[in-house]
């Protein structure tokens, strides 16, 4: 072989090493929310988070504050954990996004829903509950992060049997 | 085949609202079947909604939506008789797309 091409190959090999520890890197700090608000790509990393914290630090790269302009619509106690109705529904302007978040599922994160301008800022849908938790929704209005919090009691869980 | 989504959007004034719900299994992949056995993760990630060219509402959704999602929402400036186009993606990238009229 000669010399030059076994410089190069070493180049490639070195910069390839450098390349995954740079994406390692990022994904733990702060590439993922750059991607997710970035718009239409699926944030994989934060529906993966255990803690719904994390979920919402990679989601939105902010914490939330409680806010009792989101209102948050869920049963006091759910006989089927695997169908469980919940609704949000606020009074803030500006609204970009919502999502939910059951902090006791084995992944917490559980939606987000993309609100362009002209699209009313509320959401129903069913989501599946492991077990007795607080379900989290969080609302991004003027590019701040703001939520509401409560707790569903469930009888029968509907995540594992 | 018959198309996996339902939908129903109603026009009331200046307020088109939206229902849908959708035939999928939704499985989070941390459920066991009856032999005890993991089933493996199979749910839909994304579910768009376009109106005259623009998307209106996109759900990015993980495991712990519930199976046969339902999902409602409500956007300004739909017109009765127009088109709502609605599409979703599946871990799988299995995908389904349906045109609803608005009534």
């Amino acid at each position: 072989m000669n010399p030059m091409e076994n410089g190069i190959s070493r180049r490639l090999l070195l910069r390839g090493a450098g390349l995954v520890a740079l994406v390692g890197l990022g994904i733990r700090f702060g590439l993922a929310p750059a991607l997710a608000a970035a718009g239409d790509k699926y944030p994989e990393e934060a529906f993966k988070q255990k803690s719904g914290t994390d979920a919402i630090k990679l989601l939105y790269g902010k914490t939330a504050e409680a806010s009792d302009k989101v209102k948050l619509d869920a049963p006091e106690i759910a006989e089927n954990g695997s169908v469980v109705p919940v609704a949000v529904s606020t009074t803030l302007a500006d609204v970009s996004s919502i999502a939910f978040l059951v902090s006791d599922n084995p992944n917490a994160l559980v939606a987000s829903y993309k609100i362009p301008a002209g699209t009313v800022p509320g959401v129903a849908n069913r989501i599946k509950m492991a077990k007795t938790s607080n379900v989290i929704a969080v609302v991004e209005a003027g590019g701040k992060l703001y939520s509401a919090t409560k707790e569903v009691k469930v009888t029968v869980g509907g995540c594992g049997g | 085949m018959a198309s996996t989504i339902r939908v129903r959007a109603t026009s009331s004034g200046d307020i088109t609202e939206v229902q849908v719900l959708i035939q999928h299994p939704m499985d989070s992949g941390f459920v066991k079947d009856a032999k005890g056995e993991i089933i493996p993760p199979h749910f839909i990630q994304q579910l768009t909604f376009e109106y005259d060219g623009k998307p209106v509402f996109v759900a990015d959704w993980g495991g712990g939506v519930s199976k046969d999602p339902y999902v409602k929402f409500a956007f300004k400036g739909g017109k009765k008789g127009d088109d709502l186009k609605v599409s979703w993606v599946d871990n799988k990238g299995a995908t389904d797309t349906t045109t609803a009229k608005i009534v």
